[in-house]
């Protein structure tokens, strides 16, 4: 069996076994060491980069014009949270909502096919929601929207939302509906107060960090929101947004920019990375 | 008969849980409505056609399926077996204290925004691939080679691919982890009990158990590479026709949606990029569906 499966015998047979299991280590350990190496180069490069550029102006200012130094993109940083929240409510209410329906209600004929859909939906290219959203809302009122932006971040939330409430809400023990019952309680009130709340770290959890994920997104809004050089409240006009100054201002050509991308990468990945960090420790634990 | 207070719960959650399949519907109906014009003009032959020429409207989208495909299954080549490595040295080598912060670094990759990527990818790699094409170009051997021959400028196929394969591992690595763990401790014991090797008890004992579930981890991967889009954009080089070698710059499906939408300055160049769209949206649902089946079919309490 040894013979046949892992070689032959004698000295030589045992030492190139050896030597290939070294080896083999080696490797692993190397390949370890190579995945989070770009983690590394990219976080000390936009730090070493980007804090010098980061300061009380980046946050309440304009921006200046090309070449010119100072100024800020306050208007994108204030931006970013309008289009998440737009995001936020169509991404959380259906998202939970679905949720909910999947992992309470097994027996629907529907659950496989909304299940399926969410498992694709979650695949599909932010920048082809992005499309979905531009033939929905930007087509019809013939101009860029915020709302349209809000639309497609919250279409991209929605299965991600799904798949964490289903998860979560599954956790909970089936002991904990029946006891809910066996007080009489009608259905709608045992998920509505005993289920999503023992569930509830678990979907906060779920949620914060798909807005997490999306408040990154400048795909598919370079056609919908399509980014602001002012100040714009109205939902129903053009609404700036961080990834989008990250994504032209470092394709420009003028030096003052790349260092206003630069601080602006750096504000968004320690926004998403501090978001998952801390929904991760303080949320999962107590789940798990 | 149910009471009032349930039948009419259920019916908000039917309602939001049935947005999913509107959803759904409205997107593919919306994308086939606006690539219609395109596809009733060139039919099939918009698959094959190389030329992208919006002065003469005249589009085919063979540049972008070639872009996308090379740079996909380029970064699954460089990031599968780092991919594939590392959740190994998680699950099976690293002592406890460690596998738990390297697996959560590993997973942060998946965290930064795609277009910080970008951004990172303009400044610091394509620099560095720049300098490797610089050496090319200056090597008597390797500059004769058509293949490697390029404008030096960093940005191209290469970059792109290799940005695309740091993006991509976490989604290989950590369903390669889960599946990993599911690995009855019998089949190691067992192959141990032979006499094996480390190396051999994962060989031969370890990683033939796990192959379907890593497929469907490579799977998901595959489908985060074929609608990449920021990065990419970022680092391709945005040329519309058919890639020339290894450096050359070119575009992809994702990349010339991204990089054209808002130029589209014709009826027949809108629907040409909202095709692209629709094919993409085909092929990304079909491997997303096809993963999580292998994903699920493997681990009854499915893994995320």
């Amino acid at each position: 069996m040894t013979g046949s499966l892992l070689g032959g015998h004698g000295r030589a047979r045992r030492r190139r076994r050896r030597v290939t299991d070294m080896v083999a280590t080696a490797m692993i350990v190397l390949a370890a060491l190579i995945v989070m190496t770009p983690l590394v180069l990219v976080l000390v490069y936009l730090v070493g980069r980007g804090i010098g550029s980061i300061d009380l102006a980046f946050f309440t200012q304009l921006p200046a014009p090309a070449g010119e130094s100072g100024g800020g993109v306050a208007q994108a940083v204030v931006g970013t949270l309008e289009l998440l929240a737009l995001a936020s409510v169509i991404g959380l209410v259906i998202g939970i909502g679905t949720g909910v329906f999947v992992a309470e209600y097994p027996g629907h004929p529907l659950v496989p096919t909304v299940r399926l859909l969410s498992d694709a939906l979650i695949g599909v290219p932010a920048i082809v929601m992005g499309i979905v959203a531009y033939a929905l809302l930007v087509v019809p009122l013939r101009h860029f929207n915020g709302l349209s932006g809000g639309v497609s971040l919250g279409l991209i939330m929605i299965p991600y939302v799904v798949r964490a409430t289903d998860e979560v809400m599954r956790l909970v023990p089936d002991v904990v509906r029946e006891a809910g019952f066996a007080l009489g309680l009608p259905r709608w009130r045992v998920i509505v107060q005993i289920v999503i709340p023992s569930a509830a770290s678990g979907i906060v959890t779920g949620a914060m960090l798909a807005m997490a994920r999306v408040a990154g997104e400048a795909a598919p809004l370079l056609f919908t929101a399509f980014g602001n050089q002012y100040w714009n409240f109205d939902p129903l006009k053009p609404v700036a947004a961080l990834p989008l100054v990250i994504y032209t201002y470092s394709i420009s050509p003028y030096d003052s920019w790349h260092r206003i991308a630069s601080a602006a990468s750096l504000v968004l990945v320690v926004f998403v990375l501090l978001t998952t960090l801390l929904t991760r420790f303080v949320f999962a634990r107590r789940t798990r | 008969m149910l009471p009032v207070g349930d039948r009419l719960f259920d019916l908000v959650i039917l309602l939001l849980a049935s947005c999913i399949l509107v959803i759904t519907a409205l997107a593919a109906f919306e994308l086939f409505q606006g690539g219609h014009l395109a596809l009733r003009r060139y039919g099939l032959g918009f698959l094959t056609g190389t030329t992208w020429d919006p002065v003469h409207d005249k589009f085919g989208a063979l540049p972008f399926i070639v872009g996308t495909l090379l740079t996909s299954f380029g970064a699954l080549l460089l990031a599968v077996p780092l991919a594939v490595g590392s959740a190994l040295f998680v699950s099976e080598y690293a002592p406890r204290w460690l596998a738990e912060p390297v697996s959560y670094l590993v997973e942060l990759l998946a965290a930064i925004p795609s277009v910080v990527y970008g951004f990172w990818g303009i400044f610091v790699l394509a620099p560095v691939v720049r300098s490797i094409q610089i050496d090319i170009f200056r090597s008597p051997v390797l500059r004769d080679i058509g293949f490697l021959r390029s404008p030096p400028t960093g940005l191209g196929l290469f970059t792109a691919i290799l940005i695309l394969a740091v993006m991509i591992i976490p989604y290989t690595a950590s369903v390669a982890r889960d599946v990993l763990r599911l690995v009855p401790q019998d089949q190691r014991e067992g192959a141990y009990a032979l006499g094996a090797t480390r190396w051999e008890v994962m060989r031969h004992a370890v990683l033939p158990y796990a192959r379907a579930g890593i497929l469907g981890g490579v799977l998901l991967s595959l489908g985060r590479a074929l609608g990449e889009t920021m990065a990419v954009t970022m680092v391709i080089g945005n040329r519309t026709a058919v890639v020339s070698g290894l450096f050359g710059q070119t575009a992809t499906m994702a990349s010339v949606i991204a990089n054209e939408f808002t130029e589209a300055n014709s009826a027949t160049y809108l629907s040409s990029l909202i095709l692209v769209g629709l094919i993409l949206f085909l092929i990304t649902i079909v491997v997303n569906v096809v993963a999580r089946v292998l994903i699920h079919r493997l681990t009854p309490e499915g893994i995320s």
